[in-house]
């Protein structure tokens, strides 16, 4: 047995079959693996008696569910309104300086996937960015080499 | 600004923590007792469309299926509000106490929080604070379980049967409605959905009556409600207000002196230029003088700086992605929409297609399948209609 | 009785039951709504909004389709701001569409179309993006090309192979402006769980699904002198072609048909009824060769129930989902590869033609069986055995270019030598039709006497019901049959793969036994196959299968073993049923394809 489908039995197991977990499971994986291989997927619908064209049209209807090879660390800046009001361009460009990525590419080591998203609900404290479930508000040019500098050390 | 015209309310934050004795008070009362509070309370959906919740109550409570199920609805997605989130960060026992009632009066063993992905960082203290409270229940010897679901980031969720629809393992796709959720929601079961600050002004209800809610507000738009300011304002946040207020007290308020247009309740929410903002009142329906907006909360303040074509173009970026697409006019109306104002903007349409497109949004709001739908062109037309001349040159 | 709820539709009062759409309700007063995401074969989506009506009083407009009545609304079906916003709703739609009609293979039979031509959508406001989007072409599957530039997102086909057919080849993925319907990760139809039935085809509304078209391929066959082109008809293309040129819904054509194919300039017309009734030779002996191993002798290796193997879409579903059972599928190949396999061999000798040069080409109600033509164990004759297979719409496009008045032609007879044929044989065109006809022929075989049904119709297998259970007591046997004396055969019909994927797990699991199962991918069985002119829904199956019992009864000879040209081939080619012969031309193996 493969890591992956140790990985998808033991989530299984943990929620149940049912369709009403399909979402959790698929969440365990994403935590796990940062994105759901064609593997993971058919492994999914094996093991919880989904079509696999249905659990992968599920998957790719929600933003975090990524079907493509993410990094270690994904990195999702806020474009929406207020982030872009308050110079989430630069941010962007601070990121993919620090990263030498450009906006959704992985760095070749494989560590950071740099991402977009829609509104993380920080207005009042744009711009803001999420790296996996971490959030940081507030963000200078400064702020984002630092906190990249931190993460490139973990 | 910051003449602080408008009175700040106190009791949503209010540091009360004495979940017990309030369960205790609610498990001794009648169902008919607490759902005559909470609609003599005149409180309505805080997630914007404004659904009377006592109602809701009791049309759930009313309604026979073989499991009733209670949803928080956390994924507070709308573009300018982040209320939700500090609510399950500070008062989150005042959220649970609202579901426990809601429980305790429509029949419901089982409640769930739908979280969205991007307040993921709120599981671990969150889960903490539900595991106290079941603590609690069990001392009450109430067998509701609370459970916290996480959604992977999709906009449409925040849409009550989408969420259903992606809680029970599927795309996010609105219903058909009806039959609506008080009949056959969750699994098909009678389900209430409440958005996270309706159900924190539940305590306040229960624990002071409802007569401290009702006094708060004017006429249809009773009590106080949780708005999150961002955008060209010195003073960005959360604050709780009083609703009916009108819309240019609150600038005076908030603005920074030079605003120009405040987007009330969100990307799907209207735009209103500095020239309305005395005849609009944050409310719902019940006028003051003019027209009357409801919101789920979010406030955006721009000045003078800011191009409104840019607002709106981000705006429309933002539902042409979010849509969840089945529906014709909402997918492929907000996609002619950006790309719309994108060919006026370069000339390679007529200014007057910009009337076209009105016309087009009228349809949407018509036809789209579910609430969000019908109102995604709201943007469109009150920044078109009101700033015209930016869209063009 | 349920309540009834009291409307008006466009101020004419109506009465109807509750729980009525106001679709339903306005058919019943002949007001037609437009709809294109509707389908009365699939549950409501509700997501075209073209079916958009006006409730008075209301800011909003109501989908026809998925709101229920309710007492004393007035409903306007085409009031100024119905018909405004679903001009719109049109205008949207074609915005996406790749909407070159021209170049549309189902230009004049489109839905879309329609309704733009209905509505006269002569603007074109709103900014083309169907051709700027980079949009896919999935033509490498046998049998379907799916062009996501036609797409209109109805998710018709979705709920076709979801729920009709529980295959779930199809989804839909992505969201917004990037929502699109998808195999897994996108891959070809080909490589996925498809079992090219087809049936998404006859549900979508545009081009976005169609068939592989062989036609030019068959015309150049014709064109070739050196060429001998036979072809072959499937039953159920009897009962449809007429609905492609102008004929009632449910006339029989096969004389038409045959003087047609003649006019076409094929070599020699024959029937896959004559291999229909041959199947029923092979496959009635193979039931009762399982009976005896299985019942008597303790032989498992080809265990019961068996089903049978004619449907092409039901074997490659089967191979996919139940790989641990294929040893219970009959092993005969379909009738339209029996005819094949001996188009090159034993018609060939019997012609005198050099099988090289024998172009083979059969019509059929069905997409699935342009690939199992092309699976490539179906070689047995030394040669493909069958070339080209076109749908009953495809030959109806082939006689159109032909220029023939198909309306006037007389009855013709097939040719000769595989072209006799049973009223067995035509019933297989319907559900229940093999099971009836293999138990006409097996129980004559094994009591010596006709079926103990009134004018040999099995009426208990017959009809549209999903699955349908029958059981048929044999007495008074034939001395070799002695082991079957006092037996109860137990008989399962299912149509359309959701049903059979129910009755083969019930039988999995052990909750359900039977002898005989007999199993046809589409709902209706061929007659409502995935190549059949379009519309088809159970209206239009009743009245094919109406022409297909008609059919039978209308002919001399009933059972296939009466048929002599059967009993001439076993005479001088084919030894017996289950012979070495027929097993090296007749019968075929099965494999494990992977489910996901």
């Amino acid at each position: 047995m493969t890591d992956i489908q140790e990985l998808v039995g033991g989530l299984v197991k943990k929620f149940g079959h049912k369709r009403e977990n399909l979402l959790p499971v698929l969440q365990g994986i994403i935590e796990k693996e940062r994105s759901l291989s064609d593997f993971a997927m058919v492994e999914v619908a094996k093991q919880m008696g989904i079509s696999a064209a249905d659990v992968y049209g599920t998957a790719t209807f929600y933003s975090f569910m990524d079907t493509e090879p993410r990094g270690r660390y994904v990195i999702r800046v806020c474009k929406t309104i207020t982030c872009f009001m308050k110079g989430k361009n630069q941010i962007l460009l601070a990121l993919e300086d620090s990263l030498k990525v450009k906006l959704g590419e992985t760095t070749p080591d494989r560590r950071f996937t740099l991402l977009e998203t829609n509104c993380l609900g920080w207005c009042h404290k744009a711009p803001a960015m999420l790296i996996n479930d971490e959030i940081f508000t507030e963000l200078t040019i400064e702020k984002v080499h630092e906190i990249i500098g931190e993460y490139k050390n973990k | 600004m910051g003449k602080n015209m408008l009175k700040r309310i106190d009791l949503i934050f209010k540091n009360e923590h004495d979940c017990d004795i309030i369960l205790e008070k609610i498990f001794k009362r009648t169902n008919e007792e607490l759902i005559n509070d909470l609609i003599g309370s005149g409180l309505k959906g805080r997630g914007g469309a404004g659904f009377p919740t006592g109602l809701k109550w009791k049309l759930t409570s009313e309604a026979k299926g073989e499991a009733k199920y209670v949803i928080c609805n956390a994924d507070e997605g709308e573009p300018g509000t982040f209320k939700d989130r500090e609510i399950l960060t500070q008062v989150p026992h005042k959220v649970l106490t609202g579901m426990a009632a809601c429980g305790r009066i429509i029949g419901a063993k089982k409640g769930f929080i739908y979280l969205r992905a991007e307040y993921n960082y709120l599981k671990p203290s969150l889960q903490k604070e539900i595991d106290t409270f079941h603590e609690t229940l069990k001392k009450l010897k109430s067998d509701f379980r609370i459970e916290i679901f996480s959604g992977s980031g999709a906009y449409i969720c925040g849409e009550e049967s989408a969420l259903m629809e992606s809680m029970e393992g599927h795309r996010g796709e609105p219903r058909n409605k009806p039959p609506f959720p008080t009949d056959a929601g969750y699994l098909g079961q009678p389900t209430v959905v409440n958005n996270v600050e309706t159900l924190a002004h539940c305590w306040t209800i229960f624990k002071h009556g409802p007569k401290k809610f009702r006094d708060l507000g004017v006429q249809d738009s009773r009590g106080s409600k949780l708005f999150s300011i961002s955008g060209d304002t010195p003073t960005p946040g959360i604050y709780e207000l009083e609703l009916g207020m009108s819309l240019q007290d609150f600038v005076d308020d908030f603005g920074d002196g030079d605003s120009k247009a405040v987007q009330v309740g969100g990307a799907a929410g209207f735009c209103v230029p500095r020239k309305k903002f005395r005849e609009t009142a944050i409310g719902y329906q019940g006028k003051l003088t003019g027209i009357s907006l409801p919101t789920g909360g979010s406030m955006m303040i721009f000045n003078s700086s800011r191009s409104m074509y840019n607002v709106l173009k981000n705006y429309l970026e933002f539902f042409e992605e979010e849509s969840c697409g089945q529906c014709t006019p909402c997918r492929v109306g907000c996609q002619q929409l950006l790309r719309g104002i994108e060919a006026v903007k370069r000339g390679d349409k007529p200014h007057y297609y910009l009337t076209k497109l009105l016309r087009l949004t009228e349809t949407m709001k018509m036809t789209a399948k579910c609430g969000l739908g019908q109102s995604v062109a709201n943007s469109f037309s009150s920044i078109v209609e009101n700033f015209r001349e930016e869209m063009i040159y | 009785m349920s309540k009834m709820v009291n409307l008006k539709i466009n101020n004419i009062d109506v009465s109807i039951e509750a729980g009525t759409t106001i679709l339903s309700a306005a058919e019943k007063l002949n007001i037609k709504i437009p709809v294109l995401c509707y389908h009365k074969d699939l549950c409501i989506a509700g997501n075209c909004r073209v079916c958009v009506v006006e409730i008075v009083g209301s800011r909003k407009l109501a989908a026809a389709c998925a709101t229920p009545v309710s007492e004393g609304i007035e409903v306007m079906t085409n009031s100024l701001l119905v018909r405004n916003a679903r001009k719109h709703i049109i205008e949207l739609l074609l915005s996406e569409h790749n909407a070159d009609c021209t170049k549309c293979y189902r230009n004049g039979n489109c839905e879309l179309q329609d309704l733009a031509a209905e509505y006269k959508i002569t603007n074109q406001d709103f900014i083309d993006m169907a051709h700027d989007g980079v949009y896919s072409i999935d033509d490498l599957s046998a049998s379907i090309i799916k062009d996501d530039s036609r797409c209109i997102r109805c998710q018709r086909c979705v709920r076709t192979c979801r729920e009709l057919q529980s295959v779930g080849a199809l989804a839909v993925a992505h969201k917004g402006s990037e929502m699109k319907i998808s195999t897994f990760f996108d891959r070809p139809l080909a490589e996925v769980v498809c079992t090219n039935c087809g049936q998404c085809i006859i549900h979508c509304p545009t081009g976005a699904l169609i068939e592989k078209t062989y036609i030019e391929r068959v015309w150049d066959a014709i064109a070739d002198p050196d060429k001998h082109v036979v072809v072959q008809t499937a039953p159920a293309v009897r009962v449809g072609l007429g609905e492609e040129l102008e004929l009632q819904t449910g006339e029989r054509v096969t004389g038409k048909m045959v003087a047609a194919l003649r006019r076409l300039g094929f070599d020699s017309i024959l029937d896959t009824d004559f291999t229909a009734d041959l199947t029923i030779m092979e496959e009635g002996t193979e039931l009762l060769h399982r009976l005896k191993a299985n019942l008597v002798e303790g032989d498992h290796t080809e265990p019961l129930p068996m089903t049978t193997s004619c449907s092409p879409g039901w074997v490659k579903f089967f191979e996919h989902t139940f790989p641990e059972m294929l040893d219970n599928m009959s092993t005969c190949k379909s009738p339209q590869q029996m005819f094949g396999a001996l188009a090159k061999t034993y018609y060939a000798k019997k012609v005198d033609v050099d099988p090289e040069n024998i172009v083979s080409v059969s019509i059929m109600p069905c997409t699935a069986k342009k690939f199992e033509a092309n699976r490539p164990e179906m070689r047995d004759s030394g040669y493909k055995d069958v070339d080209f297979v076109l749908t009953t719409r495809e030959l109806a496009v082939m006689i159109k270019q032909a220029g023939i008045q198909f309306v006037d032609l007389p009855d013709e007879k097939y040719d000769s030598i595989m072209g006799k044929s049973s009223g067995a044989a035509v019933i297989f065109g319907a559900t229940g039709g093999v099971m009836e006809a293999a138990l006409r022929t097996a129980y004559e075989i094994v009591t010596g006497r006709e079926v103990p049904f009134e004018n040999l119709n099995i009426e208990p297998v017959r009809g549209l019901e999903g699955v349908r259970e029958a059981t048929v007591k044999i007495e008074k046997v034939l001395p070799e049959w002695k082991f079957l004396e006092g037996a109860e055969l137990k008989c399962c019909v299912a149509h359309g793969l959701s049903n059979a994927k129910k009755v083969m797990e019930q039988v999995k699991s052990g909750e359900k036994e039977y002898h005989f199962i007999e199993i046809m991918a589409c709902p209706g069985g061929c007659l409502g196959g995935g190549g059949q002119p379009i519309p088809t829904n159970d209206e239009v199956r009743k009245k094919r299968m109406k022409a297909i019992y008609d059919e039978d009864t209308s002919l001399a000879i009933r059972k296939s073993h009466e048929n002599p040209e059967i009993v001439q081939i076993y005479k001088e080619f084919l030894g017996e049923p289950l012979g070495k012969q027929s097993h090296k031309l007749l019968h075929t193996e099965y494999f494990e394809r992977q489910r996901y």
